[in-house]
């Protein structure tokens, strides 16, 4: 299977440019066009493991939703280096010690779980299909799953509480 | 506030009932006037090959009249451009030279004669007031052109063609003045 | 891994394919063009263009002439790259659609058997969804690269709106998904055509219509069409997201709202009105006596003669009704088909439990 290992790195690849690229980018919206790219690469290996539903419904939900709203936000703030503020150099210091920890933390994770990665690409059986992705969802999963929904619900609740007029709470 | 007349007519804006709140109706009316439209009668004419007739009292682009044999009938009087509301006539009145008697009807002719037709606005006026017929308005218009300056029409562009050396020019110019008169 | 071992045969078969299918898009948006000026005009009693070969045929390649001589213009304080990215984006998302559409039964040629569809995915209804829901970034980047205010808005409005629309859409999908229990495109069209009547009485029209509406509806808002063509309203945002944008890449963007109006057509056929079906024919029974070949071409033209009829509805209704006010426009998506579809949605698994007890 020489071509699904090509695909594969040239995923990998892709995935890993454009991540950094979102973080070095100096404009926000290329950032946010970049991190498309990362989602489409991610997509891309889904599909090498034959979970075509997640990788379809990972394009629709997030390169086709949320980033069109991030996208949506960045245009109307219109940023740009002029306007970017200045921040503590103490903040500085604590997201560098933060990101560090970060880093060490996922290398520790992954060092030792070598035989793990090199199975993920040769997954067969369909667990990803639609049909045994909805089956188990809804009889293994059904809690979480549901656990899920409420949180949604919560975060919509609070989001219409945050975006209500202020003159309804003076008039009463 | 009392209505100063009795015609006050006062509309009172009922709420929309719910077939009219679901607006499907109203879409679907609207969609069957547009498609009975597919069937009528076009408004439009195709317009270099059809040609829409004009009123028998249209007024156009001035024309310099002949006589019968070609002499012209201008006389250079100016009665013309003293009618002009909008000034667009300017001439030049010269005496008839003893070789000249098959150019010029009278003793008088406009060595100089021009219409500006982008002051004109084709009232008909000079047509009225010339006593030698030696000018009128016929069915045509003047084309579009990209300079000020080829609007201003001289002696040679206003004359009718030559009766005797030109007669099919002269009759195709002649026809409506006929048709014109007969109406 | 086999998936991705395949013969040089498929290969070639499906490289001629897509090559068709895109050729014949294309030609068919060229002459949708020249159709909507016609019905335009006859809407109007006016005659329409006419003068460019007989009836005026000729006329979508005079206009595609004209676009491609026209001087191209990129603003100065553009952003250059994403300026010309955004018409190619647009185009590019407006073909991808195509691939999950079943354009017909398969035909045998040389001993093969060719399926007139590019890809059979289980998940064609979704690939369908993702694609459309990346249409928005032609619009979006588009119109924010163009540094241009009546641009931006433009762009902000086309992407609220193609996401509002998108999740009544999605909603009044999942009721029919439920009816038929698959996702393929392929599969639902077999389905319907397995109804009475020759494949008339499985139309999943009659049993979903409002279901229908709502995606026809959601169908108008996504390929920004008059009565929801606010990103391009003219007497507000002069010309909207595309107004900086001139020769072929105005071209591409015109040119993507109408291969999209012929592939959402394609797509609510195949969905709701038997895709390839004849409608009171049993095609199975005609195959014997005429061959598959005929058969195929025949299903063909059926699936064509109601995309047909879509278009011309996209055309019927944008010279009909005037635009929505935005908030009319969020009004009716969020306030009245989202719940509407929810309705739907309910509805169809109560009497789908009730039959299956």
């Amino acid at each position: 299977m020489p071509v699904a290992e090509l695909l594969f790195w040239f995923l990998t690849g892709l995935s890993l440019f454009g991540a950094l690229m979102v973080v070095f980018s100096k404009n926000p919206v290329h950032s946010v066009l970049w991190l498309i790219v990362v989602f489409f690469a991610i997509s891309g290996h889904y599909i090498l493991m034959n979970a075509q539903f997640l990788a379809i419904v990972n394009l629709i939900v997030y390169a086709g939703a949320i980033m069109v709203l991030f996208l949506f936000v960045i245009m109307l703030m219109n940023m740009n280096t002029e306007s970017e503020p200045q921040k503590n150099r103490w903040l500085r210091l604590a997201a560098i010690v933060s990101g560090g920890s970060l880093l060490l933390i996922l290398v520790a994770a992954l060092k030792d779980n070598k035989g793990s990665i090199s199975g993920v690409s040769d997954l067969e059986g369909g667990i990803g299909l639609i049909q045994n992705l909805g089956k188990v969802l809804f009889t293994d999963y059904v809690i979480p799953f549901e656990i899920s929904s409420v949180l949604f619900l919560s975060a919509m609740v609070g989001a219409v509480i945050l975006g209500r007029k202020e003159s309804a709470n003076l008039k009463s | 506030m009392a209505s100063l007349t009795n015609r006050v007519k006062v509309l009172e804006q009922q709420p929309l009932s719910f077939m009219e709140r679901l607006y499907l109706p109203a879409i679907f009316k609207g969609m069957a006037i547009t498609f009975s439209h597919i069937f009528k009668k076009k408004a439009t004419i195709r317009y270099p090959e059809e040609k829409r007739p004009f009123s028998p009292v249209f007024r156009g682009l001035q024309v310099l009249n002949r006589d019968e044999e070609g002499r012209e009938n201008c006389t250079a009087c100016g009665l013309c451009a003293v009618a002009c509301p909008a000034e667009a006539i300017t001439m030049e009145g010269a005496e008839r030279q003893k070789n000249e008697e098959h150019l010029y009807r009278e003793e008088k002719y406009a060595a100089k004669y021009e219409i500006n037709m982008l002051r004109c606005i084709f009232c008909g006026l000079c047509e009225e007031a010339c006593p030698k017929d030696a000018i009128y308005l016929s069915e045509t218009f003047a084309p579009s052109n990209f300079t000020r300056k080829s609007f201003i029409y001289s002696k040679d562009e206003l004359l009718i063609p030559h009766p005797i050396n030109d007669k099919e020019g002269y009759d195709a110019a002649r026809v409506s003045r006929v048709e014109k008169l007969k109406k | 891994m086999e998936m991705l071992q395949v013969d040089m045969m498929l290969i070639l078969e499906k490289l001629l394919l897509i090559g068709g299918i895109i050729t014949f898009s294309l030609v068919i948006a060229m002459y949708t063009t020249y159709a909507e000026r016609k019905v335009a005009a006859v809407m109007q009693d006016r005659v329409g263009p006419n003068r460019a070969g007989p009836f005026g045929l000729l006329q979508p390649l005079a206009d595609g002439l004209k676009l491609f001589f026209k001087e191209e213009i990129i603003p100065l304080t553009s952003n250059k790259l994403l300026f010309v990215m955004g018409p190619a984006l647009s185009m590019v998302t407006a073909m991808l659609t195509s691939a999950v559409i079943p354009w017909g039964s398969s035909i045998h040629i040389f001993g093969r058997e060719v399926s007139l569809q590019i890809a059979d995915v289980n998940i064609g209804i979704l690939y369908v969804f993702g694609v459309v829901s990346l249409g928005v970034y032609g619009i979006m980047i588009g119109g924010w690269s163009s540094n241009n205010k009546f641009s931006l808005i433009a762009a902000v409005r086309g992407a609220s709106q193609i996401i509002s629309y998108e999740l009544a859409m999605g909603l009044s999908l999942i009721a029919l998904l439920m009816m038929t229990g698959s996702l393929s495109m392929k599969t639902i069209v077999e389905q319907q055509m397995s109804g009475g009547w020759g494949g008339f009485l499985g139309w999943n029209v009659l049993y979903q219509p409002l279901g229908f509406l709502i995606f026809l509806i959601c169908v108008f808002a996504e390929c920004n069409r008059t009565p929801f063509d606010l990103p391009e309203a003219e007497n507000e945002l002069n010309f909207g997201y595309h107004q900086e944008y001139s020769s072929m890449k105005l071209g591409f963007y015109l040119f993507a709202e109408y291969v999209n109006m012929f592939i959402s057509s394609a797509v609510v056929s195949t969905l709701f009105f038997g895709g390839y079906d004849i409608p009171f024919v049993n095609e199975a029974t005609l195959a014997l006596s005429w061959g598959d070949n005929i058969v195929a071409m025949l299903g063909f033209v059926s699936l064509f003669s109601k995309i047909a009829f879509f278009l011309f509805l996209f055309m019927w209704v944008r010279w009909t009704i005037p635009r929505f006010r935005y908030d009319q426009l969020m009004d009716l998506g969020w306030k009245k088909l989202i719940p509407l579809a929810l309705a739907n949605m309910i509805i169809t698994a109560i009497v789908i439990l009730w039959f299956n007890k």
